[in-house]
């Protein structure tokens, strides 16, 4: 089983520490939400947990193996990321663009088949773009665009997915499709997702671990009962936050 | 876009299209051939027609498509590399820098022979700089190396403007038809067909790539692709495509912008059929172009960058404004 191992890792950005000495470890069936208040860090830490930036120092380890001696391809068979922006610039259609999650899955000269195309409907059926197949990339809404970019990843099928803010531009329906789906694939395919996210009661309610990054370095790792309390919120947001305990556990509020 | 199931018939058409343009090239002109007597001379290439055909109408053709297949293909993967639909082959100074040269060239009264060469030497140095300057240690920055293209393409333009400001009233005309794009003294060096056919299985061959990188660098290395060595490697392919066909016929706009474009909104952004069909469109619109270009105002010749402009725009437009209605 894929896992991806953060070994006494320290990221920063423009001088900032955004953790320092970070140890976690992403196993097959978690999902994590990684909390943190706006410009902490969150998006710099995920990009660096798929290796497309360095670290300042410690490593990411992917199957046991530090991800900046891997090939893009092979780490891309591996981990998928969901970027917090999603831009079509050209014109491709829904279905092509949700068919390039197999590229580092087909060889060279190799053209999608019947099965990569029946992954990409799939997908699309998933996220609520079914009949979208045939339009263009470029006439979608932000929520539709984002909702495609989703489907490209579960394309893609890797087993670490990192989800940088997947329920940016959605309405309440399509965020809990998303986050239902990522959960579904998370206990069915056994895969690891660290889902940096700005709704707490969405980690509430689906993530089974927390990582809270506080800023200059400092950071709380551990399984989602453990972290997600008020004390733990007020010094994560710098404002008071109101427990309510409904039928499937506490819940946040923004407090007076 | 037409549907997926009629791209390949498409590309099929283009094809016949192709070779249809190429006759139709070597059958008019100042002297028109009507089907028999075009017949008969073909088959005699000693005849006065045949001389015709076979010595000035075939390989002036031929050079015009490979002129403009170079061009279109140069244009869809600058716009992959720059990833902006408005990017041309000429955006980051590959012609100034040949233009530059072969203006030179001109002034000092070097054989029109040579000048081919003049403006590879320029578009390669040209190239280098932009190479150069815009490389750093960094990561891959679009931006840097479409303003250091972007300046090094004004830069030369302001040397350009210098050179004819200078220059003799009597070697100006040809400096114009240099500079608007011409075919008269075109010849097809055979080793610009082997840049055309390399470039074209190259740039095949990473079709699915660059459709990848279209949607971006980070998505790209997302999807597993090492897009720093891919980048570079789609700017000197362009950059090469580009001095090839600038060396041959000048500067001749607008086929590296309106052919991709109009080719993706017939055939849409997937590479493996856009490459293909920009580089049969961009031959035969260069040829069919070529060809108005010497009939039009005959026996007086045009530079054939004047006709791609007056014939591509508007088809651009009504292409574009139609795409629209129908809300594509």
């Amino acid at each position: 089983m894929t896992s991806l191992v953060c070994q006494s890792l320290d990221v920063s950005i423009g001088g900032k520490s955004i953790c320092s000495k970070l140890d976690v470890e992403l196993g097959p069936g978690q999902s994590w939400g990684l909390l943190g208040p706006n410009g902490i860090g969150k998006t710099t830490l995920l990009k660096c947990m798929a290796g497309l930036n360095p670290p300042d120092g410690g490593q990411v380890l992917l199957e046991n193996q530090a991800i900046d001696k891997l090939p893009r391809r092979l780490i891309a068979r591996l981990l998928g990321m969901l970027q917090q922006h999603t831009v079509y610039v050209f014109d491709a259609s829904v279905l092509e663009t949700a068919m390039t999650g197999r590229h580092p899955h087909l060889s060279h000269w190799e053209r999608e088949g019947p099965e990569d195309k029946q992954k990409a409907l799939e997908a699309i059926l998933a996220v609520d773009l079914a009949g979208f197949e045939s339009r263009s990339v470029t006439g979608l809404s932000g929520g539709e665009a984002r909702r495609l970019a989703f489907a490209s990843l579960m394309v893609q099928e890797p087993a670490i997915l990192l989800l940088d803010e997947p329920t940016n531009h959605l309405d309440m329906k399509h965020q809990v499709r998303i986050m239902n789906q990522v959960n579904h694939q998370v206990r069915q395919a056994q895969v690891c997702a660290m889902i940096a996210l700005h709704d707490v009661n969405l980690a509430a309610r689906y993530c089974s671990h927390i990582l809270m990054l506080f800023g200059e370095g400092d950071w709380q790792a551990g399984p989602v009962d453990e972290l997600l309390n008020q004390e733990n919120l007020e010094r994560l947001y710098q404002c008071p936050v109101e427990v309510v305990d409904t039928s499937t556990g506490n819940r946040f509020l923004p407090g007076h | 876009m037409i549907p997926t199931t009629l791209r390949r018939s498409l590309l099929f058409l283009l094809m016949l299209m192709s070779v249809g343009s190429v006759f139709f090239a070597s059958a008019s002109g100042s002297v028109s051939l009507g089907w028999s007597e075009w017949l008969t001379a073909i088959r005699d290439s000693g005849s006065q027609h045949g001389e015709l055909i076979w010595r000035l109408r075939l390989p002036r053709a031929m050079a015009a498509w490979v002129v403009g297949s170079m061009l279109a293909m140069s244009g869809c993967l600058m716009q992959v590399l720059l990833r902006n639909p408005l990017a041309d082959p000429y955006v980051l100074g590959v012609s100034g820098g040949a233009a530059f040269a072969t203006l030179l060239g001109m002034v000092f009264g070097v054989a029109v022979a040579f000048l081919p060469w003049l403006a590879i030497l320029g578009a390669l140095v040209s190239i280098l700089l932009v190479f150069g300057l815009a490389r750093g240690t960094g990561p891959w920055s679009g931006t840097r190396l479409l303003l250091t293209g972007v300046v090094t393409a004004s830069g030369w333009a302001a040397l350009i403007s210098l050179i004819l400001s200078l220059s003799p009233d009597n070697s100006l005309r040809g400096m114009l038809f240099w500079l608007m794009g011409d075919l008269s003294y075109a010849s097809l060096p055979a080793w610009s067909l082997a840049v055309l056919v390399g470039s074209f299985i190259l740039t095949l061959g990473m079709a699915r790539s660059l459709n990848v990188l279209a949607m971006g660098e980070t998505t790209a290395r997302l999807l597993g692709e090492s897009t720093r060595h891919m980048l570079w490697l789609v700017y000197l392919l362009a950059s090469i495509l580009t001095a090839t066909a600038v060396s041959i016929a000048g500067s001749i706009g607008f086929v590296g912008l309106i052919v991709p474009h109009l080719m993706r909104l017939l055939v849409g952004s997937d590479h493996r059929i856009l490459i293909p069909a920009a580089t049969l469109f961009g031959g035969l619109f260069l040829v069919f172009s070529d060809t108005l270009a010497r009939t039009v105002l005959s026996p007086q010749q045009l530079p054939v960058g004047v006709i791609t402009a007056l014939l591509g725009v508007p088809l651009f437009l009504l292409l574009l404004n139609r795409a629209r209605l129908k809300g594509v």
